[in-house]
């Protein structure tokens, strides 16, 4: 974060190639992303595509109404996300501080509804461990499952703590008045990152919490 | 170029299609369609996706540099799945 408002590090032509490889490392950087969820992603394709039946029945133990919910929470904070970008490239430093206080918001109300379903997958002995019971056939799958799902949603809520983080920066950033039309670069760049955790639970969503409900 | 504005309007219209999609693949999600449940389950997150990479993340409007970037990402995880089931689902 070398550069300020209206200045080009000496390595760049303009501000025009400034901004974009900023946006291009990010995008660089996102597709790393991309590999990283992509491998446990394809850990559950494979093992679905083996124990289908018993993921179907697992995966009704997880509460649809608080995935639905939480889906629409997370889209809903990527709606005040990009806000937040408009405002800062408008400079419409009320409206950014706001938006980014409705994202914030809208995160932590995801992670607690996470927090709370995974107290309560705890209290139904489902998570995988020692202490894992499932009444049903094909327990190891079931116990697959859950250790997939833990793992992915775990690794997604990471994200979204580190966003949070991210979140929490801009918020300091803008009450210094350091976002406006000539650089708002880091707003820009913390919203594609959003963007991507709030892909990740689109697919997340579906995978974990509506296969087998028919 | 990289450094457009996008109107709100834009945003709200696409959280709406978003939204809706959301309810159509809950609401499908009940209806007993065999194989092509997970076919239109993932038909929809794949276009909610891509709405969200192209105008809340502004690729729409990006370089052609970005275009290539994002695209041979999600091709090379397309790959990684392809060959890995060619594998795993042909084994006898």
């Amino acid at each position: 974060m070398a550069s300020r408002a209206g200045q080009v590090a000496h390595h760049f032509d303009d501000a025009e190639q400034q901004h974009e490889a900023s946006s291009l490392g990010m995008w660089l950087f996102l597709v790393t992303e991309v590999m990283f969820f992509g491998g446990v992603f394809l850990a559950y394709v494979v093992y679905r595509s083996r124990f289908a039946t018993a993921f179907a029945h697992a995966s009704h133990h997880l509460d649809v109404r608080l995935g639905t919910f939480n889906t629409v929470v997370l889209i809903a904070s990527s709606l005040t996300m990009a806000l937040a970008v408009w405002a800062a490239t408008v400079g419409r430093r009320r409206a950014l501080l706001w938006s980014l206080f409705a994202t914030m918001l809208l995160g932590g109300t995801f992670l607690g509804v996470k927090a709370y379903e995974y107290a309560h997958k705890f209290h139904e002995h489902l998570v995988p461990g020692a202490g894992f019971h499932w009444a049903g056939p094909e327990a190891p799958a079931a116990e697959l499952f859950f250790g997939l799902y833990f793992v992915m949603t775990g690794i997604h809520a990471l994200h979204m703590v580190i966003g949070l983080g991210l979140l929490t920066y801009l918020v300091l950033r803008t009450r210094r008045d350091a976002f406006g039309p000539a650089w708002s670069t880091p707003v820009e760049m913390v919203g594609l990152y959003w963007h991507f955790v709030d892909i990740v639970w689109i697919f997340l969503f579906p995978l974990l919490y509506l296969i087998g409900r028919h | 170029m990289s450094h457009v504005v996008v109107r709100p309007r834009v945003y709200v219209a696409i959280f709406a299609v978003l939204l809706a999609l959301t309810a159509v693949t809950t609401a499908v999600a009940y209806v007993d369609l065999g194989l092509m449940n997970v076919v239109v389950m993932l038909a929809i997150a794949v276009v909610k996706a891509v709405l969200v990479i192209l105008f809340f993340m502004h690729v729409r409007y990006a370089s052609r540099l970005t275009w290539l970037v994002v695209a041979s990402g999600f091709v090379w995880f397309g790959l990684l799945v392809l060959f890995t089931l060619s594998d795993v689902l042909t084994r006898s």
